[in-house]
């Protein structure tokens, strides 16, 4: 992407590295069209199937190192789950967690350098946004019935302030999906874009060293976001779900 | 004309992240304080800790979504 140039300066654009392009020809990207988006996800797919099957495949008592490492994110999983939804919250532990392995193991590799990002596609990151909140707004209705719009009127606050209180917790809701994924996708692309911009000041010769240092930096501080991330977006599912098991708290 | 103003919009919204930034300071100096008093409890309000900083963080996101909409959309 970056091309030698002796008077230096930006010579790319930061955000050239979320275009969508197909792997094969170079035809319009349609809807079932793989591009790279689609390779990178699969990539990670394939590397989530690697470490949970074939590393857990032995099932040694004295765990290796693969196992280790995947007993190690399904407890931490698990618990979390268990603490946060509780005893019946522990069904939906699958979902959880094939959502946190997924967008883990997608931050994770988009870190290597010239690969990409499918967390950075707010389209990606809407579906899964989405889906969280279609299945526990279906989940909600489904255990609790109508009794499930109890959550958005408070009954220990005053009478006269309930309405205003509902309407407020309505829009709230509804504006959960969307805060859910913007964030997961804003908070990797811009970090990726950040990278970008300093690689683009490595060019002149003056700041270099201090670009370089800063893309290490930024590198470093993408790491821990990358993993956070991922946290954060089950823990506010776990969160959600559990508004759908127990709506009045 | 119009995308010159488009760009100071963008460094308008750009001052959002700012502001986002004091909130995630200030919800993580509340927790180390609450954390250095009582460490015992410290461990059980890490979820809560994450929670918090996402919630701030987002408006954050948020305004350096819409400098980005300024920018490259408009």
């Amino acid at each position: 992407m970056a091309e030698e140039k002796s008077e230096g300066g930006l010579v790319f654009h930061p955000l050239d590295q979320f275009i969508v392009k197909p792997l094969f020809g170079d035809g319009a990207v349609g809807m079932f069209t793989i591009t790279n988006v689609t390779l990178w996800m699969a990539i990670s797919v394939v590397a989530i199937i690697a470490l949970f099957v074939f590393g857990t495949k032995k099932r040694d008592i004295v765990p290796g190192k693969a196992q280790s490492i995947a007993e190690l994110i399904y407890s931490f999983i698990y618990k979390m789950v268990e603490d946060i939804c509780g005893k019946e919250g522990a069904k939906y532990f699958p979902y959880i967690m094939t959502l946190f392995l997924f967008i883990l193991f997608a931050n994770y590799l988009a870190l290597i350098p010239m690969s990409y990002s499918p967390t950075s596609m707010i389209a990606v990151t809407a579906v899964l946004g989405f889906g969280v909140f279609i299945v526990v707004t279906a989940l909600g209705f489904i255990l609790n019935g109508p009794a499930f719009l109890g959550m958005f009127w408070m009954k220990d606050a005053p009478a006269i302030l309930r309405p205003i209180i509902a309407v407020i917790e309505v829009i709230s809701y509804f504006v959960r999906p969307v805060s859910h994924s913007i964030r997961l996708a804003g908070n990797v692309m811009a970090g990726h874009a950040v990278i970008k911009v300093f690689a683009g000041f490595a060019a002149l010769t003056l700041v270099s060293p201090v670009a370089i240092l800063g893309i290490t930096a930024i590198y470093g501080l993408e790491v821990l976001v990358a993993g956070i991330q991922a946290y954060v977006f089950t823990i506010l599912t776990c969160v959600y779900l559990k508004d759908a098991l127990h709506p009045h708290h | 004309m119009e995308g010159e103003l488009a760009h100071i919009g963008a460094g308008l919204a750009a001052i959002g992240s700012g502001a986002a930034a004091i909130g995630v300071g200030n919800v993580a100096g509340n927790y180390l304080a609450g954390a250095l008093r009582n460490p015992s409890a410290a461990a059980s309000q890490t979820a809560t800790l994450f929670i918090g900083l996402a919630f701030a963080e987002a408006l954050g996101i948020f305004a350096f979504l819409v400098s980005l909409l300024l920018m490259f959309a408009v």
